[in-house]
């Protein structure tokens, strides 16, 4: 099983969700939160949607936004992924 | 000062120029912006022709954020909204977040956004629908993105009054100019060039069915059988007289009359209700007749609104009494954009002392009566312009905007 990693968090967000002017994914992130990247819940539902497509991991809507930064998404993916095995 | 709201800063995206100068630059030449849909093939529809924007690279304008979110018209809004905010030395974040306010006027809504996620819920499944579809087609868009972007959490607003919603939005901003918000961001910007867009505007019979652009969208002429549409519009910054001073902006004009007026109901042989809003913002300006120097028309280009228009404008300033024109037939009649765009113009006109012409337009009709100012601008002293707009199911709007003194 190949984890889920920050990088492929980072590409799937840019392609869903787009990225803010003054916020670096590159560069604070992942412990920045989602907040300081410029993302509000309906971003999180778009990149969870890619998620969902890329990966076959179904994510609840409710996890989704409760998680605050790209590290906490990451493994909450990488736990289902883990389940699924 | 007379302490009427003044305007600030405009913002323009229109088929003939995106930003004020290549517009008005466009506009005084005479450059026709219609043509032969490309967005998508129009062979089977019986109407072919549109006021495209054609070199709108989003990505130049807006962060990658935006563009997921944000039907075509939204974009040109929020661009036009950049530039007036720009055009009037506003930074946003050095003002009071609650003291600015946005009130825009919306049409149609995110048509080309909408269609593309209804097809992909029919052709791939719900799970590909975007989130965003949740806000990006609505009437509201417009207002709410120039909110958030701008940090602009003051009275804010929609105003759904098909094309003459530019003047309508403008009277709800000087509302609440005069009841103590500092800056209203107002205007329009319309566009709903796709399928589904097309196949709704279609169903009003008023469109033209020709596909000689250069002779479609002849409004006040014998042959005007149907307009053309556009995409684009403009926004604009109004202000309290106030702000502007304590700023040391420079004005374009002040708003000083505006009015509002339904038709009676069809088949009533009643009078249309376009005369008395015209008379109801001169009122309300503290003008007579005699004081405006040009008439921006609505210009339906559909023969018997244009009468009807023709017969409010001979009623109130007398056969040939003012100059009138339609620079709209360069662009094609923007929905809500449209009365937005040409306030915007009227506000150019009197710093430059020159009214645009109307073109396309062989001859007038005899029986309108009317001045209609074609082909090439007419240099005049001008001071005082009246912009009027009728939107579709009886709206009637007409604003006066006065040089600043």
């Amino acid at each position: 099983m190949t984890e889920f990693t920050f990088d492929e968090l980072k590409r799937l967000m840019r392609e869903s969700a787009g990225e803010a002017e003054h916020a670096d994914l590159d560069g604070g992130a992942p412990d920045a939160t989602f907040e300081e990247l410029g993302y509000d819940s309906l971003a999180l539902l778009e990149v969870s949607a890619r998620i969902q497509r890329e990966l076959g991991v179904v994510l609840s809507d409710e996890a989704v936004t409760t998680v605050e930064s790209p590290r906490e998404l990451v493994a909450l993916v990488n736990e289902q992924l883990a389940a699924r095995t | 000062m007379t302490g009427n709201p003044v305007v600030t800063g405009i913002g323009i995206t229109a088929p003939t120029g995106l930003g004020v100068e290549e517009y008005w630059r466009a506009t005084l030449r005479g450059v026709n912006g219609i043509g032969r849909i490309t967005r998508f093939d129009p062979g089977q529809y019986p109407s072919r022709l549109f006021g495209e924007i054609r070199d709108f690279a989003v990505r130049e304008h807006l962060p990658s954020r935006l563009i997921p979110q944000t039907d075509r018209m939204t974009q040109l809004a929020l661009v036009a909204a950049d530039r007036a905010l720009a055009d009037a030395g506003v930074d946003p974040r050095d003002m009071p977040e609650f003291g600015m306010g946005v009130v825009t006027a919306s049409a149609s809504g995110g048509f080309e956004f909408a269609q593309r996620e209804l097809d992909k819920l029919w052709s791939k499944g719900k799970e590909y629908v975007s989130a965003y579809q949740s806000f990006a087609w609505f009437y509201a868009v417009n207002t709410g993105q120039i909110s958030i972007r701008n940090g602009m959490r003051g009275p804010s607003g929609v105003v759904v009054t098909e094309q003459a919603g530019g003047l309508d939005a403008l009277g709800q901003a000087r509302r609440r100019l005069r009841r103590g918000t500092r800056l209203v961001v107002t205007g329009g910007v319309d566009g709903s060039l796709c399928p589904w867009g097309w196949v709704a505007q279609l169903t009003t019979g008023s469109l033209s069915r020709r596909d000689d652009p250069d002779r479609a969208y002849v409004p006040f002429s014998p042959g005007a059988d149907g307009f053309v549409p556009g995409e684009g519009g403009a926004i604009l910054v109004t202000e309290t007289a106030e702000s502007a001073r304590e700023r040391g902006a420079r004005c374009y004009g002040e708003i000083a009359g505006y009015a509002a007026t339904f038709d009676p109901r069809p088949g009533s042989g009643r009078e249309p209700g376009l005369r008395r809003a015209v008379e109801l913002a001169l009122a309300d300006a503290g003008a007579l007749p005699e004081d405006v120097d040009v008439v921006f028309a609505d210009a339906a280009g559909i023969a018997e609104l244009d009468r009807v228009e023709a017969a409010a404008l001979t009623a109130v300033f007398g056969p040939g009494g003012v100059p009138v024109t339609a620079p709209k037939t360069m662009t094609g009649r923007l929905y809500s954009g449209g009365a937005a765009l040409d306030l915007a113009t009227a506000l150019l006109s009197l710093r430059d002392q020159v009214i645009p012409p109307t073109i396309n337009v062989e001859t007038v009709a005899e029986e309108y009566a009317i001045d209609l100012v074609r082909d090439e601008p007419r240099p005049a002293a001008l001071r005082t312009a009246l912009v009027v707009a009728r939107g579709r199911g009886g709206f009637n709007a007409a604003a006066v905007v006065r040089a600043a003194p």
